[in-house]
């Protein structure tokens, strides 16, 4: 199987986001597997500054060579920051998904939310039931 | 339902692929990264198991008049050892498939086949053909591996295959890779120079394996179908239920001119001269997209408020580090230089119509740019 990271000190979403809060906003991106489901990532479309979403509402998007994939927002709030290195640079959320890859700052509505987010080791078991090979 | 595999099922797991369905079949769609295979092939090699398309061979006293009527180019003209691009179509002028065809002997020559196509292809065949044309479905006992680049000659040479070097663009002949018996061709599916060689199944991993090691340290990698479909649409090639299927003339599809009418008597050369008389209300262009994003399969082709055709294909080129695709549009706006726009997503992105292949092709052996 391949090899996935997945930072214990993060939390994560079913839609393969990871989540951290710093001060009183949370940064998020998509997550190792996600990133190597989706191959070499060549766009990245995500909301503005001062948007607002509930959670799982689809706000951004992730195009790799062949495939498009929708970012949901994994909780409610309203968008702080964008990384705007990525118009320019998409292969950093190949290259950096935990770092430099990042696509998002939020302030949460409900911090509550963030305790509904799985920790590393469910995340990493949701993982492994979806890539266990089928024999 | 359960997925096929090809002989080399345990080596792309091996290798780490990642696997998707296609046609049936669990194939690899990329080992490493699209882009870096995809360079890979520009600039070395690449290695394509591509075991899961078809072959239906034709052996007999009527195989090649039947193979006349099936085919939109002649066969008969064909010599023994030569490959050639042709088209099955139906009575309506529409495309069953798209093959290349390999003149074994004087009566008989096999077809290479689109992998979801085969079974159609083979009924096809049968259908229209007599008995003494002997058509047979020898796909199963076939692997096909595609060695792809310019340092393909020189990595065949190193496993024994010296002789491929020799042939000249769309010639095959049988030589031995790595000690197997193969039927090498100098022909493919991605517009850098490269061969495709035919194998017994049972010797596909072997075969593989050999190129693999001996292609390394030339810059060869595996490559999956991803790399395939990049390449593929960087030469503008057409791929089978994009650019073409049941339904789509080959004129319109731009792909008259593998279509000999003068010859006639093939099935579908009535339909297909009416058609490309009476003229098409669509034509296949390729375009360059010059917004943002990817225009991908089945996004609508817009000019204003008014929906003018639909993208076949559309992809990041690497080689060129923007998007291109293949798209039908209403003829007035078929003209190379016309502005468009490509709705993705809710929103428009323009896109400008340009002369394919977006890509120049490779020169072949000979030095000469050869299809």
């Amino acid at each position: 199987m391949a090899d996935y990271e997945i930072p214990d000190d993060l939390r994560y979403s079913e839609e393969d986001e990871w989540a951290r809060l710093e001060d009183d906003c949370v940064v998020f991106g998509i997550t190792d597997y996600a990133q190597q489901q989706l191959g070499d990532i060549v766009f990245v479309e995500l909301p503005q500054v001062g948007d607002r979403f509930a959670k799982g509402d689809a706000f951004g998007v992730v195009e790799s060579v062949k495939a498009v994939s929708d970012v949901y927002a994994p909780i409610s709030g309203e968008v702080v920051s964008v990384n705007e290195d990525l118009a320019d640079r998409p292969e950093l959320v190949n290259a950096d998904c935990y770092g430099s890859g990042w696509l998002c700052i939020i302030r949460p509505g409900d911090e509550a939310e963030l305790e509904s987010l799985l920790d590393a080791k469910a995340y990493r078991i949701y993982v492994e039931e979806r890539s266990e090979p089928d024999q | 339902m359960t997925l096929r595999r090809t002989p080399l099922y345990a080596t792309h797991r091996r290798l780490g692929a990642r696997l998707v369905e296609f046609a049936g079949y669990e194939m690899p769609v990329q080992y490493s990264s699209i882009i870096a295979e995809h360079k890979a092939v520009r600039d070395a090699a690449g290695l394509f198991d591509v075991s899961h398309m078809g072959q239906i061979r034709l052996e007999g006293p009527a195989a090649i008049a039947a193979a006349e009527r099936l085919l939109t180019r002649p066969v008969a003209s064909l010599r023994p050892g030569r490959v050639r691009y042709a088209l099955l179509c139906n009575e309506a002028g529409g495309v069953v498939d798209d093959v290349t065809v390999y003149r074994l002997a004087e009566d008989a020559l096999f077809l290479c086949v689109n992998a979801a196509n085969v079974e159609k292809d083979y009924r096809w065949c049968v259908r229209h053909s007599p008995p003494e044309a002997g058509v047979r479905d020898t796909s199963e006992q076939t692997g096909l591996l595609a060695l792809q680049g310019p340092a393909s000659a020189p990595v065949l040479a190193g496993v024994g295959a010296a002789g491929a070097a020799d042939l000249a663009r769309y010639a095959f002949a049988r030589i031995e890779v790595a000690g197997c018996p193969a039927l090498v061709s100098r022909t493919g599916y991605t517009g850098s120079d490269g061969f495709e060689i035919y194998l017994d199944a049972g010797d596909a991993e072997r075969v593989f394996q050999a190129l693999l090691a001996q292609g390394e340290p030339l810059g060869l990698e595996p490559a999956g179908l991803g790399a395939r479909d990049t390449l593929r649409l960087e030469a503008a090639l057409p791929l089978y239920g994009h650019e073409i299927d049941d339904t789509t003339s080959p004129f319109e599809a731009g792909l008259g001119r593998f279509v000999k009418l003068d010859a006639g008597g093939f099935i579908g050369a009535e339909a297909i001269a009416r058609r490309r008389d009476a003229g098409s209300t669509r034509t296949l262009v390729g375009f360059v997209v010059e917004g943002r994003g990817v225009a991908r399969s089945g996004y609508e082709v817009v000019r204003g408020d008014v929906v003018v055709g639909k993208v076949t294909s559309g992809t990041p080129s690497p080689s060129l580090g923007k998007c291109i695709g293949l798209a039908y549009v209403s003829p007035d706006c078929a003209a190379i230089g016309t502005g468009l726009e490509v709705r993705i997503r809710g929103r428009t992105t323009p896109v400008r119509v340009v002369a394919t292949p977006f890509v120049p092709a490779a020169p072949g052996p000979t030095g000469r740019v050869q299809r």
